[in-house]
């Protein structure tokens, strides 16, 4: 038997899904493994199982703690586990775990029952969430970069910055979740049952609302920020490599802004973007990234 | 044997695992601490607040990179991207050496994010020997392998883990990080004498070594480094240092981490062997 041949069945072992009381298959190919005096070969295989789902799970469970809160507790720990059966980590670092989270979702609506589309807005988010944490930034647009101004003058948009067109007001319900997790420890387990229960109920209650996001970093904080369709509209087509003229008319191509009023959103919009360093000059080297 | 090539002649003392949660007690109080370990893993990304952290860290002390996924025993060859990463990280740090662990933990694109244990064949030296190389001439840094704590053993092994190791490192021609405590671990769940592991360890390629606790089990004993280190490996610590010399040392604690005022306490009782009055030097 060749390396390659054990790593394959050792690896087909061990990341199988655990049975329901959290032991490996029964069936288990063990034959290449040796028992001892204390373990079989299944059960010496079961360590590295078992160590497997515990850490895959755990992880996803950290990232997407809104998710958590939209599901339950149970329905979520399902999810998981089937996701990450059919997904496992194509990753050297679990940063990136819950990458196909959102497509997978989509293709298995079940897992999420009458929230579906809720919880694929707060998977949406949560994953934005955590590339805007440590995305890459580029140096900011500065007056240098703006001598040649001009129709076809382009800007990008800052690599860490995740614009999201969303069904639900989820921003809402995710800072809350945070909220009540940064109380844990001050509050007893009877309070923060309440306030779970309290979570969860508002949650169920939530109506739709068409809102449209940037989750974005500054001083190393996570935000989430509003913004209007248009803003949207024209930040997308910057990202997209649109020319500043054209971006501005993709921007209000459906919009019933007067003149007037669109150019004092336009000039609000770019006081705004900044300020926060939002954009920067297009496809520059990652020499010249800096961090923020 | 404290400065060797596999350390780029450094002369470290004792250091510590560098941890989120002694972040706020490292900056504010500032602490006197030779050097820390780092896991390369968490600072391979591109931007926010990883590397603005290590940043500061990198002002006041001196910084190894430690891997945990670099997997030198994988049968594929190592992941481009990952060692891209690593080598942009290497700059930043200027870490003098860094060190991954003899194991595998990735197939066929899937990865368990563990340390897997390797069969002991000729043929899995060879590879892991290629993928040590490759790493070296592409990093540009001297690379020491840890010995890891192993929970099954396979039908197919043709050597000793110890003489599966000296094979390693003799063919990649690279330096040992030495895990005592990985060898205690090992050496309960597989009934072999953990001396005759440390007698073999050829001395002039450690480069450092790991210390650390473990939590005991009915049938088997788990690395979970949790735990102060227990005296019998403290036992083989002084054992290692009488046969290697003063060498780079680190406590590792990653779960149930106490205070950095507790983990640091814990690391410097290595001082009591690397200043023995009766250690002889090599």
């Amino acid at each position: 038997m060749t390396l390659l041949e054990v790593q394959r069945r050792m690896a087909h072992s061990i990341l199988q899904p655990l049975t329901r009381s959290d032991g490996i298959a029964p069936k288990t190919d063990a034959a290449f493994i040796k028992p001892n005096d204390r373990l079989t070969a299944v059960e010496r295989l079961e360590i590295y199982s078992r160590s497997y789902w515990f850490r895959v799970l755990d992880s996803l469970y950290d990232d997407f703690p809104g998710l958590r809160m939209v599901l339950g507790q149970r329905a979520f720990h399902r999810l998981s586990r089937a996701y990450l059966a059919e997904c496992p980590s194509r990753s050297f670092t679990l940063r990136n775990l819950g990458a196909r989270l959102e497509d997978w979702l989509r293709r298995n609506p079940r897992f999420a029952g009458s929230r579906h589309a809720l919880a694929l807005d707060m998977v949406r988010l949560e994953w934005a969430h955590i590339e805007a944490f440590d995305n890459a930034a580029e140096k900011v647009l500065g007056p240098e970069d703006l001598l040649e101004l001009g129709p076809r003058f382009r800007a990008a948009l800052q690599p860490f910055i995740r614009l999201l067109a969303l069904q639900y007001p989820v921003d809402d319900l995710r800072i809350q979740v945070n909220r009540a997790s940064d109380e844990r420890g001050a509050a007893s387990n009877a309070a923060l049952k309440q306030k779970h229960h309290d979570m969860t109920k508002r949650v169920s209650l939530s109506n739709r609302e068409k809102i449209f996001l940037a989750v974005h970093r500054r001083n190393f904080m996570v935000y989430y920020r509003r913004i209007e369709a248009e803003e949207y509209r024209l930040l997308s087509a910057l990202r997209d490599g649109q020319p500043i003229a054209r971006a501005i008319r993709c921007a209000f191509e459906d919009s019933s802004a007067s003149t007037e009023e669109q150019q004092s959103m336009l000039e609000k919009w770019f006081a705004v973007w900044a300020e926060l360093g939002w954009l920067c000059p297009p496809a520059r080297s990652k020499r010249e990234r800096i961090t923020q | 044997m404290p400065a060797n090539r596999f350390n780029a002649f450094t002369d470290y003392g004792i250091g510590v695992g560098l941890r989120i949660p002694h972040y706020g007690h490292i900056f504010e109080k500032k602490p006197v601490v030779d050097w820390f370990e780092i896991i390369s893993e968490n600072y391979m990304v591109d931007g926010g607040r990883p590397l603005a952290t290590l940043d500061r860290i990198l002002e006041r002390y001196r910084v190894v990179q430690h891997g945990v996924s670099m997997y030198f025993g994988s049968a594929e060859p190592l992941n481009r991207e990952h060692l891209r990463r690593l080598k942009t990280l290497v700059k930043r740090t200027k870490t003098p050496w860094l060190s991954d662990h003899l194991c595998w933990g990735s197939v066929d694109g899937a990865y368990s994010h563990d340390l897997l244990p390797m069969p002991y064949t000729f043929e899995a030296a060879k590879i892991t020997a290629r993928n040590i190389r490759d790493a070296r001439d592409y990093l540009e840094v001297p690379i020491a392998v840890e010995n890891v704590s192993s929970y099954a053993e396979f039908h197919i092994s043709e050597m000793t883990e110890w003489e599966f190791l000296n094979e390693v490192v003799e063919r990649a021609d690279c330096g040992i990080l030495l895990d005592v405590n990985n060898i205690y671990v090992s050496s309960r769940n597989h009934d072999f004498d953990p001396y005759e592991y440390l007698n073999s360890v050829p001395t002039e390629r450690v480069a450092q070594i790991h210390i650390a606790g473990h939590s005991k089990f009915q049938k088997y004993i788990l690395d979970t480094h949790d735990h102060p280190v227990i005296d019998p490996v403290w036992k083989m610590y002084d054992q290692a240092i009488r046969r290697i010399g003063p060498t780079a040392t680190l406590l590792e604690w990653d779960d149930k981490i106490p205070s950095f005022d507790e983990v640091h306490a814990e690391a410097r009782k290595a001082e009591k062997y690397l200043h023995a009055p009766d250690l002889v030097a090599l």
